[in-house]
């Protein structure tokens, strides 16, 4: 029963943090923060994968731990910010919003969340429903990072946070899926990356730009 | 070494073997072969369902029922047909516009591995495999639609990719809430997630959490249905592919995605007793079919056109399974097995005017009929056909499919009629001029290959005259299964 509750306790912290860092991802002004927040969440839920491994004795776990820290918390960053800097892109974020109003809609989405939970939390599961209320509002705020960024860059680490929110939910919510799964999962991301990065090189040569309103604008020329 | 995994596994050799082969010649030759390969496969194994009813493979990591079998073959089908296609038709390409030889191995490969993603999540047990399987499927043909590297086919394959990565993500979210409920039913393993299992024990799922499972799944797959609001990729990815790639995108993908909603509609039904799935998927359904056929009037591209014709289907099929009585769902399946057929024919058929013409533009391309007699003929009959003129197949399914919504929605019918009325209207306006009118002069004259346009159309035609009794009672079979599961009759 103690480790039941330190296993909540850990859980219910992660969550926290992977929530401000959602919010922190949302609100950066410079490229090569975003991407320091995003390695620090593949660090997070690396981290919130090994302390449940460990709580809830599963070895399986510590493989995933140890996959999501090398892919999440350093290849990945380490890949997007090779690109920048290779390919100049501005050091600026540029968004279709503007910082404060994504702020504000992020906060009404972590209500909207915690109101969708509220049938889950009737259910007699011991696993609270915070945790999955806030699993699904970082889902849906890496969304709106990349519906509202127009770099082809930030829109990918729209999409790999929302990876790394899916990830939280499966060991936050249930523990952790079956490891066919997450390793399925982490191939089809790395492949994925990988698709990105040829794009990233196509866009540059047919472009000169990573900029998708500059891309739509030369398309309609 | 049984049907079943000979079936599975020759794409996924096929493709690592073409990934190597650098003559054209063979390379197309051998896609064919392995394409033969796994329709061989798939007809061995449909063989051991029918007599057996239904079928596990590697200790239930795979099932077959008379449900998804009919899709298998058709993938396997429709896979190998492509294949014949595309053989001339890539060449031609390689020559006009100048593909690197590289790119047409990419290509190959990229189809085979398509072909072995869409089977996968066809047989998997697994509904963790089913999504990591259509991610597969749809990482192959981001691929392939951005094979040209123009800048609209680039841009069109990232818009493919971040709204279906978006909706996927979605999905997955779904299938882990659902692992969330039967976790503590079935354990925390592969049991949890495994089909078969869950069937069993539906009813004592979690209502609430597979509601709510249901919409991110309805909203997660559906943009890979591509039923509206969440189509927005699917005309781009199909007017800036390579044409195979268009007809597999629309007689395949789509597909996938739509037996994967339906089979956890099944699951969600059971666990809930109501039908608010079905109505939800009524309701996606009908939006579609509306938005998409009044859009098909705004289009230019041939290619765009027609595959707003294939949205505004999805959406008819969609309303079917949500309607989900044992009548409407056997329209569907029909539905789905037909559609299939004729618009993989037609945009083979578009294929070759869109090189005869060297455009893909409707103003370009005039007098088909006069200039390629095959081409223009092939147009004619393939629209008339997905219209839904009575001796075709798409008449027979779209019949049943009244019929069943008058007998459980009847205010609906109106809203249907209206939906295929504007899209008969749209589809003839544009075809007509494109058939009938003076050719221009820049046509050439290509080598096309109508064969496999006439075998689909063919078997179109045969569906709509007289359906097998075992292909019936396969139906018929997987109508009783899945309409169960909505207690809406046995």
């Amino acid at each position: 029963m103690m480790l039941e509750s330190m296993l909540q306790e850990t859980i219910s912290v992660a969550a926290a943090l992977m929530l401000l860092i959602s919010f922190a991802l949302l609100a950066q002004h410079r490229m090569l923060a975003v991407l320091h927040w995003f390695a620090a969440q593949g660090i997070v839920l690396a981290l919130t994968t090994f302390l449940v491994a460990v709580l809830s004795d599963q070895k399986e776990l510590y493989i995933s731990a140890i996959l999501t820290l090398l892919l999440k918390g350093a290849l990945l960053p380490w890949l997007l910010w090779r690109i920048i800097r290779r390919m100049h892109v501005h050091r600026e974020v540029e968004t279709t919003v503007n910082l404060p109003v994504s702020m504000l809609i992020a906060l009404g989405i972590v209500i909207l969340s915690f109101y969708v939970a509220i049938p889950i939390e009737r259910m007699s599961h011991n696993v609270t429903h915070n945790t999955l209320a806030i699993a699904t509002a970082t889902v849906f705020i890496g969304m709106l990072m990349m519906i509202t960024r127009q770099k082809a860059i930030t829109q990918v680490v729209g999409f790999l946070s929302i990876e790394n929110a899916l990830f939280f939910t499966a060991i936050g919510a249930t523990q952790g899926m079956p490891m066919i799964v997450e390793l399925g999962v982490a191939f089809d991301v790395l492949i994925a990356a990988i698709i990105f990065g040829l794009f990233f090189t196509h866009m540059r040569t047919t472009f000169e730009s990573l900029d998708l309103n500059v891309i739509q604008e030369k398309i309609k020329r | 070494m049984n049907w079943f995994m000979f079936m599975l596994l020759s794409p996924l050799i096929g493709g690592i073997i073409l990934a190597f082969v650098r003559h054209k010649k063979w390379a197309s030759t051998i896609n064919i072969s392995f394409s033969g390969l796994t329709f061989v496969g798939s007809l061995g194994l449909a063989l051991k369902v029918l007599e057996q009813g239904s079928y596990e493979a590697l200790e239930g990591l795979f099932f077959l029922d008379s449900y998804n079998v009919i899709i298998v073959t058709l993938t396997a089908f429709v896979a190998l047909t492509t294949a014949i296609f595309s053989g001339p038709y890539m060449r031609f390409e390689w020559r006009h516009r100048k593909l690197p030889e590289r790119r047409l191995r990419l290509y190959h490969t990229m189809y085979q591995l398509f072909i072995f993603g869409m089977l996968l999540g066809f047989t998997t047990n697994n509904i963790g495999v089913m999504w990591i399987a259509l991610e597969l499927a749809t990482l192959a043909t981001v691929l392939l639609v951005s094979l040209y590297r123009t800048p609209g086919s680039i841009a069109a394959a990232w818009k493919y990719f971040m709204l279906a990565g978006m909706g996927i993500a979605l999905a997955f979210f779904g299938t882990i809430l659902i692992f969330f409920t039967s976790s503590s039913v079935l354990g925390h393993g592969n049991e949890a997630l495994t089909w078969t299992l869950l069937f069993k024990h539906a009813t004592e799922l979690e209502p609430s959490v597979m509601m709510m499972a249901f919409a991110f799944l309805m909203v997660g797959y559906g943009t890979k249905i591509g039923l509206v609001p969440m189509h927005a990729w699917l005309p781009d990815a199909h007017a800036e592919g390579p044409t195979p790639v268009s007809a597999v995108l629309s007689g395949l993908l789509l597909n996938l995605a739509l037996y994967i909603l339906v089979r956890f509609k099944m699951l969600v039904d059971m666990a809930t007793g109501t039908d608010k799935a079905g109505h939800i998927m009524i309701a996606f359904g009908i939006l579609s079919l509306l938005v998409a056929a009044l859009s098909l009037h705004n289009q230019r591209d041939i290619k765009r056109m027609f595959s707003f014709s294939s949205i505004e289907h999805m959406g008819l099929i969609t309303v079917a399974f949500g309607i989900g009585t044992p009548l409407a769902i056997f329209a569907g399946l029909i539905h789905m097995t037909v559609h299939s057929l004729v618009k993989s024919g037609i945009f083979f058929t578009v294929g070759h005017a869109a090189q005869a013409m060297g455009s893909q533009n409707m103003d370009q391309i005039r007098g088909l009929i006069r200039h390629h007699p095959g081409i223009g003929w092939g147009l004619l009959i393939g629209t008339a056909a997905i219209a839904g003129f009575p001796p075709f197949g798409v008449f027979t399914s779209e019949f049943l499919l009244f019929s069943a919504t008058l007998n459980s929605y009847p205010w609906l019918i109106f809203l249907l009629l209206t939906g295929l009325l504007i899209a008969f209207v749209g589809l003839f306006r544009f075809v007509q001029p494109m058939v009938f009118a003076e050719p221009p002069d820049h046509a050439v004259i290509i080598k096309a290959n109508m064969l496999p346009v006439y075998i689909h159309f063919g078997l179109a035609l045969f569906l709509g005259l007289y359906i097998p009794k075992f292909l019936a009672d396969w139906y018929q079979q997987a109508a009783t299964l899945i309409s169960a599961a909505s207690g809406g009759g046995v």
